[in-house]
C-alpha cells in the first residue's frame, strides 16, 4: 500500500506531463487529482494502522560502491505515517482547488496549454515529497529534498513571462542549495564515521558518534555535534529559517495553490521533519540543539515583526509561515520532536487553508494582492470569509485556557511554548519569551489581514469590488475540509502528540533522551506560563482591532512617527540588500575578474609569453591562412607522428 | 584470439576509406550518400560494440578480448578492454551516430567532414582499447588531427586561432609524454601496458642536476604524463583552450570534444598514472586536489559571467572535470567509481547541452545569450529537453549527474574535508550559472522580433536527444548498470595501488605518532 501511495502521484505527473495530448487537458487534470485522492485515502488508512516495529519495503537497489550501499526503499513508522497524511491530504485538496483556481488564468494567452503542466508539476512535487518522507536512507531523502526543490523552482517560475517570477524561482533554488551544501556534507561525514547512510545503521551508531571526534576543516570536533549541525543547515534552507529565509517571501510569485501546498503545508516543513527523523543523532548533540532552539525562536520573532507591516496578502501569510516554522524548530530544539510534529500537523491544515482562502480572495479581486485595496469583502465572499476566520482563530491559538478545548493552533502552539519554558534552560527561556512575543504579533498580523480584507470600507478600484464574486464549489470544498482540520486536529490528536499516548503512538519513531521527564516538565509549568500565550494573543487581537477597526488612521500616524523602524520592517530587515552587497555582487565581480584577468591576461598571457618566439610567426601565418591550408598543418602533424614512429623502429622497437 | 575489438576500432576507418575512394562528386546526391554511409557505419559499429558488451565478463577484472599481433619492426599491436575501458568504448560508439545525426545540415565539404568524424571515431576507440604504449600514443596523438581539422575547416570565425591554441597546448604535453614512454621502455624492456601496470618503477629520491626529486623516476614520469593528461582533461589552469575550441567548433565537433575527447585525460590517469606511478600519484594528491577544487570553484564563477552559451557550457565542463580528477585522486572506492561515473554521465549531459545550443544556433546563427529569451513560448519541447539536461548538469538526484558528483564527494570527504567542502560549493555555483542561463534563454516573454517565427525541435533533433535523455535518467535511477561493470576493475586498481603505497601510509602514520 505505501508503494501505491508513493507512486500514484508520479504516474499522474508523467502522464499529465508527457501524455496529456492523448488524454486531453481535462483528462490530465482529473487523472492527477484522482490519483492524489487515492494516495490520500490510502494514507489515512495507513495512518490508523499500528506498526509493531519499523517496517522497510525495499523497491530496488540504487547505489552500490564499496561499503556504500543504498536502496530505493520505504521506511514505515509513525513519522512517515504522519507525513503521509499531511502531504497527500493537502496535496489532494490543492489539486482539487486548482481545478477551479487555474481555470481561466489571466497570465496566459488564448490557446496556451498551461493546465496539464501545472498539474504535472504539482503531482511531481508530491511524489518527491513522499520520497523524502518515506526514505529509509539519507540519500533517498536527499533525492526527495532536491526533487521538491526543483518542483518548487518550476512552480514559483510557473508564470515564466514574468521576470519577477523567474528571479524568485532561481533565488529559491540557489538559496536552498546553500542549505543543501550543509546537508550533503553531513551525509558525507555520516558515511565516513559510520560506514553507512541507512537510517537504521546510523541510529545504531548514535552513541558511538556522541563519543567520537572527527576532524573537519582543520578542527577536531565532536562527531555528533558537527554532523547534526551540518544537517541542520540543510533544514534551515528548506524551512526558510533565519539567514536562509530570503527566498520564501519571494516564492509567493508562484500561483497561490502552490504557496498553500509547497510553501506552507509541506515542503517547507521538510526541515522540521529532518530534525525529527534524525532525533537519535540530535539527542546526543546538545550544542546543536541549543543552536536549533535559538535559530527557531529568533526566526519566529523576526518573521513576525516583518509580517506586521506587509501589505501583500500572500507575503503576510508567507512571513507567518516562516514564523510558525520557527516555533516548530524551537520545539525540536528543546527535545520535544513530537510537539514539533504536532504543530507541523495542525499548521498544515490551517496554513493551507489561509493560503487557499487568500487565493479565493485574490480570484475574487481580479488578482489584486495589495490588502490596501481590499476592505468590506465579508458580504461578497462569505464562505471565504468564514474559512479565513477559522484559519485566523486557529493560527492565533484561540481556545479556552487551561483546558484542551480550542482550535488546532491553540493546542499545538501552546504545547511548544510550554515545552520551551519547561526545558528550564537559558535558551529555553529565551525561546519562551521570543515565542510569546511572536504569538502576540501573530495575532496582530493575522487579525490585521482579516480586518483589512473583510471589514471596513471598500478601498481601491471600485469596478473590481463591484465584480467581486465567491469562488466555485471546487475551491470552497477544500476550504471546508481544511477548516475541519483547523478546528479539530489539535483537540483530536493532542493525546498522541503531547499527552498520555505519546510514547506508545510514536513507538520509537522519535528518540528522546528522557521523554517522561521532558513532557512532565512541559505539563507542569506555572500557571502564568500556561496563560501567557493566550494573553499575548488577546493583546495582539486588541491592537489589531484598535489599529484597523476602531481608529483606522492610527497605522499611518504610527508609521510616520516611527519612520525608521517602519522602513526597517517593511524592507524585511534589509536582508536582501545585505546579501546583494556581501555575496551576489562580489561574486559577480570576482567571476568577471577571473575570466577577463585570470583566464585572459594571466593564463593566456603567460602562454603567449612562453610562446613568444612562435606566436608572431603564427599570427603572420594565420593572417594568410584560409581553411584549406589547415590541411597542410594537419599534414605536418602526421609527419611528426610518423617521424617518431620511424625513430622508434630504427632504434630497435620494443623488443 | 578474438578480433572483435579490432573490428569495432577499424570499422569506422573502413567506412572512411569507402567514402574517400568510392564516393565521387559533390552534388546533393553524393552529399546525402556520404551522410547515410557515415550513419550506417557508426550504427553498425554501435551494434558490434553491443556484441562486445554481451561477451564481456563483468566479474573478471583482467583485460578481456585481447587481440595481439606483431606490428611493424618489433612493435606490438595489442588491444583489450577491462571494466573501465569498455565503458568508454560504449560511450563512443553510442554517441557517434548521434554526432553524425547532428551534422545532417552540414553542406560544406560533406564527404571530407564525414571522413574526419569516422577517422576520429577509430582513433578514439583505439585510445580506449590500446594495450601497448606506442599504439596508445599513436591513437592518442593522431586523434588530435581530425579534431583539429574539424575545428579548422568547419568551425566559426576564429577557427584558426582556436585550433592553434588547441594545438599549442597539447603539443607540449605530447612531447613530454613520449619522452617518458621511451624511458619506461628502456627501464621495463616492454611497451606492454598490462605488464607495465605491474612494473615497479623506481621511486627512490633522485638527484637531478642538484635538484633533489622526491619520488624519483616515478615522479618525473608522472609529471610527464600529467602534462599531457592535464591539458586534455582540461585541468585548471591549462584549460583556456577549451572554451575557444568549443566556441569555434561546429556543433558535432563540440559534442565529440566534450563528450569523448575530454575523457581521455581521466582515462589516462586511471590507466597510467595510478597503476604505473602509484607512489608519485600518492605524493601529488594534494597538488591535484588543489587544482581540482580551483577548477570547480573558479571556472564555475567564470561560467556565471559568460555571454556566449557555448563558452558557458565549456566552463561548466571544466568544473565537472574537476570532480573527476578529485575523485580519482581520492584513491578510494567511491572516489574512483564516482570519477568514472561522472565521466560517462558528463558524456551524455554535456553532449546533449551542446546539441541543444546547436539546435538554436542552426535557427538563429548566434550563440549570444542576450539574443534569446522566451523560447519556451515557441519551443516547448525544446524547453523541456533543455530543462532536463540543465537539471542533470547541476547534479539533480535521479539523473546520472548526481551519482558521479555524490560519489566523488563522498570519496574526497574521506581523503580531505577541505577539498570536499570546497568542491561542494560547486553544487551551489552550478545551480546559479545553469539556471541563470536557462532563465535568460528559455524563460521570459518572447519579445525579440527575430524569435517570433522560430520553430520547435524537428523529428530528427528529438531523436538525437531522446537516447541521451534515456541514458541520463536510466543511469541516475539504476547506476548499478555502470558501477557493477567497473567494480572488479576498480577494485583491482585500488588493491594494486594500496599495496604499492602501503609503506607511505605507514611512514606518515609513524611520523604522526
Amino acid at each position: 500500500m505505501p508503494t501505491i501511495i508513493l507512486f500514484a502521484p508520479l504516474i499522474g505527473a508523467l502522464i499529465a506531463g508527457f501524455g496529456w495530448r492523448a488524454i486531453g487537458e481535462a483528462g490530465a487534470q482529473y487523472l492527477t487529482t484522482g490519483l492524489l485522492f487515492l494516495s490520500a485515502l490510502l494514507s489515512w488508512i495507513v495512518f490508523f494502522q499500528h506498526y509493531e516495529a519499523t517496517e522497510t519495503i525495499t523497491i530496488m537497489s540504487w547505489v552500490q560502491s564499496g561499503t556504500l550501499s543504498v536502496d530505493w526503499a520505504i521506511r514505515m513508522d509513525r513519522l512517515t505515517q504522519i507525513m503521509l497524511v499531511v502531504v497527500t491530504t493537502v496535496s489532494a485538496l490543492v489539486h482539487l482547488y486548482s481545478l477551479g483556481y487555474m481555470k481561466d488564468d489571466p497570465q496566459w494567452k488564448e490557446g496556451e496549454s498551461y493546465k496539464p503542466r501545472f498539474f504535472a508539476y504539482l503531482s511531481f512535487f508530491t511524489f518527491a515529497m513522499l520520497a523524502l518522507v518515506t526514505a529509509d536512507n539519507l540519500l533517498q531523502m536527499f533525492f526527495g529534498w532536491e526533487g521538491v526543490g526543483v518542483a518548487s523552482y518550476l512552480l514559483i517560475g510557473f508564470y515564466y513571462r514574468k521576470p519577477s517570477a523567474n528571479a524568485a524561482a532561481m533565488k529559491a533554488f540557489i538559496v536552498n542549495r546553500v542549505g543543501d551544501f550543509g546537508f550533503a556534507l553531513g551525509i558525507f561525514g555520516i558515511y565516513m564515521m559510520t560506514d553507512s547512510i541507512n537510517l537504521t545503521d546510523v541510529f545504531a551508531s548514535a552513541h558511538h558518534l556522541a563519543e567520537a571526534q572527527m576532524s573537519f576543516l582543520g578542527m577536531t570536533l565532536n562527531a555528533a555535534e558537527l554532523l547534526t549541525f551540518l544537517l541542520f543547515i540543510g533544514a534551515m534552507g528548506k524551512s526558510a529559517q533565519l539567514f536562509l529565509h530570503t527566498w520564501l517571501p519571494d516564492a509567493m510569485e508562484g500561483p497561490t495553490p502552490v504557496s498553500a501546498l509547497i510553501h506552507a503545508a509541506t515542503m517547507v516543513t521538510a526541515g522540521v521533519f529532518l530534525v525529527s527523523r534524525m532525533s537519535p543523532l540530535f539527542e546526543v548533540a546538545p550544542a546543536t540543539l541549543t543552536f536549533v532552539t535559538v535559530i527557531g525562536a529568533s526566526t519566529a520573532f523576526v518573521a513576525a515583526t516583518i509580517g506586521l507591516v506587509q501589505n501583500d496578502i500572500k507575503r503576510v501569510i508567507a512571513y507567518s509561515t516562516m514564523s510558525q516554522l520557527g516555533y516548530m524548530f524551537a520545539a525540536a530544539g528543546v527535545g520535544v520532536y513530537q510537539v514539533a510534529m504536532f504543530h507541523l500537523f495542525t499548521h498544515a491544515f490551517f496554513k493551507a487553508m489561509l493560503f487557499l482562502g487568500a487565493g479565493s480572495v485574490i480570484t475574487a479581486m481580479h488578482h489584486e494582492q495589495d490588502m490596501r485595496n481590499y476592505g468590506g469583502l465579508r458580504k461578497k465572499i462569505p464562505y471565504t470569509f468564514w474559512a479565513m476566520l477559522i484559519g485566523t482563530l486557529a493560527i492565533t491559538g484561540v481556545g479556552i485556557p487551561l483546558t484542551t478545548i480550542g482550535f488546532a493552533g491553540f493546542l499545538s502552539k501552546d504545547a511548544i511554548i510550554e515545552s520551551t519554558y519547561g526545558a528550564g534552560t537559558m535558551v529555553g527561556n529565551y525561546a519562551f519569551w521570543m515565542l510569546v512575543i511572536a504569538a502576540a504579533m501573530t495575532a496582530f498580523y493575522s487579525w490585521r489581514l482579516l480586518f483589512m480584507t473583510f471589514f471596513g470600507a471598500e478601498k481601491g478600484d471600485k469596478h473590481t469590488h463591484d465584480h467581486a464574486h465567491e469562488s466555485p464549489m471546487v475551491m470552497i470544498i477544500p476550504l471546508a475540509v481544511l477548516a475541519l482540520g483547523a478546528i479539530f486536529a489539535g483537540m483530536l490528536w493532542r493525546p498522541e502528540f503531547f499527552g498520555s499516548n505519546v510514547e506508545e503512538w510514536f513507538n520509537g519513531a522519535v528518540f528522546n533522551h528522557d521523554l517522561e521527564h521532558t513532557l512532565h516538565a512541559a505539563h507542569s509549568v506555572p500557571l502564568w506560563v500556561k496563560v501567557s500565550p493566550f494573553v499575548a494573543m488577546l493583546g495582539g487581537f486588541f491592537m489589531a482591532w484598535l489599529f484597523y477597526v476602531k481608529a483606522p488612521g492610527l497605522p499611518a500616524a504610527w508609521a510616520k512617527r516611527n519612520h525608521g523602524l517602519y522602513q526597517f520592517l517593511l524592507n524585511k530587515w534589509y536582508f536582501d540588500e545585505l546579501y546583494d552587497l556581501i555575496f551576489v555582487n562580489p561574486i559577480k565581480r570576482l567571476g568577471s575578474f577571473l575570466w577577463k584577468k585570470g583566464d585572459g591576461s594571466v593564463i593566456d598571457g603567460a602562454l603567449n609569453g612562453l610562446a613568444l618566439g612562435i606566436v608572431p610567426w603564427f599570427t603572420r601565418l594565420t593572417n594568410r591562412w584560409q581553411s584549406g591550408y589547415v590541411f597542410t598543418y594537419a599534414f605536418a602533424m602526421i609527419i611528426g607522428v610518423g617521424g617518431l614512429l620511424t625513430w622508434f623502429v630504427l632504434t630497435g622497437g620494443a623488443h | 584470439m578474438n578480433n572483435l575489438l579490432s573490428l569495432i576500432t577499424f570499422l569506422p576507418l573502413l567506412g572512411a576509406a569507402v567514402l574517400l575512394i568510392l564516393l565521387r562528386g559533390n552534388d546533393e546526391m553524393a552529399q546525402r550518400n556520404a551522410k547515410w554511409i557515415a550513419m550506417g557505419v557508426t550504427v553498425a559499429t554501435f551494434l558490434v560494440s553491443l556484441v562486445m558488451l554481451s561477451e564481456f565478463d563483468p566479474g573478471n577484472p583482467d583485460f578481456q578480448m585481447v587481440d595481439q599481433y606483431d606490428w611493424i619492426a618489433g612493435l606490438t599491436y595489442k588491444m583489450g578492454v577491462d571494466g573501465i575501458s569498455i565503458l568508454f568504448v560504449m560511450l563512443t560508439t553510442l554517441l557517434m551516430p548521434i554526432v553524425i545525426g547532428a551534422s545532417w545540415k552540414v553542406e560544406h565539404r560533406v564527404k571530407e567532414y564525414m571522413i574526419a568524424f569516422l577517422l576520429l571515431e577509430t582513433l578514439m576507440i583505439g585510445v580506449f582499447c590500446a594495450l601497448d604504449l606506442m599504439l596508445f600514443y599513436v591513437f592518442f596523438e593522431a586523434g588530435l588531427i581530425p579534431m583539429f581539422l574539424i575545428i579548422g575547416i568547419w568551425g566559426g570565425k576564429e577557427r584558426v586561432y582556436a585550433s592553434f591554441k588547441f594545438f599549442l597546448y597539447t603539443l607540449f604535453g605530447s612531447v613530454l609524454m613520449l619522452v617518458a614512454m621511451i624511458y619506461m621502455w628502456t627501464q621495463a624492456g616492454t611497451t606492454d601496458i598490462p605488464t607495465l601496470m605491474q612494473f615497479d618503477f623506481s621511486s627512490a629520491p633522485l638527484d637531478l642536476m642538484g635538484w633533489q626529486i622526491a619520488g624519483g623516476a616515478q615522479m618525473l614520469l608522472f609529471l610527464a604524463f600529467f602534462a599531457s593528461f592535464a591539458v586534455k582533461m582540461p585541468m585548471w589552469p591549462v584549460h583556456t583552450w577549451l572554451p575557444d575550441a568549443h566556441v569555434q567548433a561546429p556543433t558535432a565537433g563540440s559534442v565529440v570534444l566534450a563528450a569523448i575527447l575530454l575523457k581521455m585525460g581521466g582515462y589516462g590517469f586511471l590507466r597510467f598514472s595510478l597503476p604505473m606511478f602509484p607512489v608519485a600519484s600518492f605524493m601529488m594528491q594534494d597538488f591535484i586536489f588543489f587544482l581540482s577544487v580551483a577548477a570547480i570553484i573558479l571556472t564555475s564563477l567564470i561560467a556565471l559571467m559568460q555571454e556566449d552559451m557555448k563558452k558557458l557550457i565549456a566552463y561548466s565542463s571544466i568544473a565537472h572535470m574537476g570532480f573527476v580528477t578529485m575523485g580519482i585522486f581520492a584513491f578510494n572506492k567511491q572516489g574512483l567509481d564516482g570519477a568514472i561515473f561522472q565521466m560517462i554521465s558528463h558524456g551524455f549531459v554535456s553532449g546533449a547541452l551542446f546539441l541543444g545550443v546547436g539546435i538554436i544556433y542552426d535557427r538563429m546563427h548566434t550563440r549570444q545569450i542576450e539574443a534569446y529569451g522566451g523560447l519556451v513560448i515557441r519551443m516547448p519541447v525544446y524547453a523541456l529537453f533543455f530543462m532536463l539536461f540543465t537539471m542533470a548538469n547541476v547534479g539533480l538526484p535521479g539523473t546520472s549527474g548526481f551519482i558521479g558528483e555524490f560519489l566523488t564527494l563522498v570519496g574526497a570527504f574521506q581523503a580531505n574535508t577541505w577539498v570536499a567542502a570546497g568542491a561542494t560549493t560547486g553544487v551551489i555555483l552550478s545551480a546559479a550559472y545553469a539556471l541563470w542561463l536557462y532563465r535568460r534563454v528559455v524563460f521570459g516573454d518572447l519579445v525579440k522580433e527575430s524569435l517570433k517565427t522560430i520553430t520547435d525541435m524537428s523529428m530528427r533533433e528529438k531523436s538525437l536527444m531522446v537516447p541521451l535523455l534515456f541514458a541520463t535518467i536510466l543511469l541516475g535511477v539504476m547506476p548499478g548498470l555502470v558501477l557493477d561493470l567497473i567494480g572488479p576493475s576498480v577494485n583491482a586498481l585500488m588493491d594494486n595501488f594500496n599495496a604499492a603505497t602501503a609503506h607511505l601510509i605507514d611512514a606518515t602514520a609513524v611520523v604522526a605518532h
